[in-house]
């Protein structure tokens, strides 16, 4: 592989190995506290079993139509001249409504190419970079009754391009 | 809207799949799916838990308050004028260090409670978009001990008031309840609020947690190969994000027109 993946295997244990060390040199109960943020994070996952079950029937139904191998006909030719495979095209909308709909692509993607193929490792990396424009900017201007949300939407749009590009040279230059 | 998303989804899979004559694997897809979507969880829930066990250590140690408090700096450049004890730049610390980390329960709450507290703040500068009544205002400053900050903010946005021509000089104190209400349905969103959600849009994030534990449930060889890059893909995102939030900042509605 080449250094950004070598890096990267690096990264986990030396979290591990600080966060651990850190919470034992100041005399924090480590292993039981280990274990409550353990079992708040099995929660968090029992919560979020019923949506994905609901998102992968639905991707999972819409791949077995056909409709997405016809979206790919589509658009194959225009998008990958610019890096982006066609599969991808119905995740990048998705992604600005609904991660959690986005998710449900994501392992489409992953079902269909396999993690580590092109598609595989872009899609991983445009998914850890940006949250989802509409919804974030829904909710939280709402906390605020803020209608007017001015330069928001451009803001974030330019975000989410400039990490979307980022994205695909760094895939390009890892695959 | 998720609703919409789901709904279509499934109503087009149907369509479609009847049109092309696939509706049986259609039919299977469903049921697999499901059943997928089980040991999907399943994965995801051991390096989910082990994550979030880790993510409690570095709480109860004062790791993660550390953090919140060492992104000072950046905060006091990223919105200068929301004044050095405001606690909407507590929350705002907050929900930015609970992003990087990739604690999504942590992160939601106090980033709506940073949203309130700059909505408070406005109404604390005289914006009368944002007074809860004609006279909420000396309440509102009063209760914090913000006092300093509002009169050192009211000379700035003086500029800004004018932007109402119906409602210029007097801090919005005399609008007419129909006014008031016709103010507050179009609030427009204040300098910090759109630097907030953008720059939480353009999310930094350290370890994709989630996304390392799909990869591994279909079978990636490496499945953290994606950590590095993925930080500096949400680098530059976040690179853009600021240097849109600065121009954007300076150019309007420094106490002029918004």
């Amino acid at each position: 592989m080449n250094v950004l993946a070598h890096l990267s295997d690096i990264v986990i244990p030396i979290l591990i190995f600080f966060i651990v060390g850190y919470g034992f040199v100041s005399k924090v109960k480590v292993y039981e506290t280990f274990l409550k943020g353990a079992k708040d994070g099995l929660k968090i996952v029992v919560d979020i079993v019923p949506t994905l079950i609901g998102l992968l029937v639905a991707v999972g139904m819409l791949r077995a139509s056909g409709f997405f191998d016809m979206l790919g006909t589509l658009l194959g030719p225009v998008t990958t001249a610019i890096g982006l495979p066609a599969q991808l095209m119905p995740l990048l909308v998705v992604k600005l409504f609904s991660s959690s709909a986005a998710t449900g692509l994501v392992l489409d993607v992953f079902r269909t190419s396999g993690p580590d193929s092109y598609a595989g490792m872009l899609t991983s990396i445009l998914m850890s970079c940006t949250e989802t424009v509409f919804y974030t900017m829904s909710v939280y201007f709402l906390a605020a009754k803020v209608t007017k949300t001015r330069y928001t939407l451009t803001g974030a749009l330019l975000a989410t391009l400039a990490g979307t590009v980022a994205s695909v040279v760094l895939t390009k230059w890892m695959v | 809207m998720l609703n919409a998303i789901w709904a279509v989804m499934i109503l087009m899979a149907v369509i479609y799949g009847s049109l092309t004559g696939h509706m049986s694997t259609v039919t299977d897809a469903a049921l697999d799916s499901a059943g997928e979507a089980i040991s999907l969880c399943i994965t995801m829930a051991g390096v989910v838990a082990l994550w979030m066990g880790l993510m409690e250590i570095a709480q109860k140690a004062g790791l993660i308050e550390k953090l919140t408090r060492g992104i000072a700096p950046f905060l006091k450049y990223m919105f200068p004028r929301i004044p050095a004890k405001h606690p909407a730049r507590e929350y705002i610390a907050t929900n930015i260090i609970a992003n990087v980390l990739g604690l999504g329960w942590a992160c939601t709450p106090a980033g709506l409670k940073a949203m309130e507290e700059l909505a408070k703040l406005e109404a604390e500068r005289g914006n009368p978009e944002y007074l809860e009544s004609g006279g909420s205002l000396t309440e509102d400053s009063g209760s914090t001990g913000q006092k300093a900050g509002t009169k050192n903010y009211d000379s700035s946005y003086k500029g800004k008031n004018s932007a109402y021509p119906q409602k210029a000089g007097k801090r919005g104190a005399d609008i007419g309840k129909q006014r008031w209400e016709d103010a507050v349905k179009n609030r427009r969103a204040s300098n910090e609020m759109c630097t907030f959600l953008i720059l939480n849009i353009s999310s930094l994030q350290l370890i994709p947690v989630n996304m390392i534990a799909y990869r591994a449930q279909y079978g990636s060889a490496n499945p953290t190969a994606i950590i590095v890059p993925a930080i500096a893909a949400t680098l530059f995102s976040s690179f853009v994000a600021v240097v849109y939030c600065k121009l954007k900042d300076h150019g309007k509605g420094r106490g002029k027109e918004v």
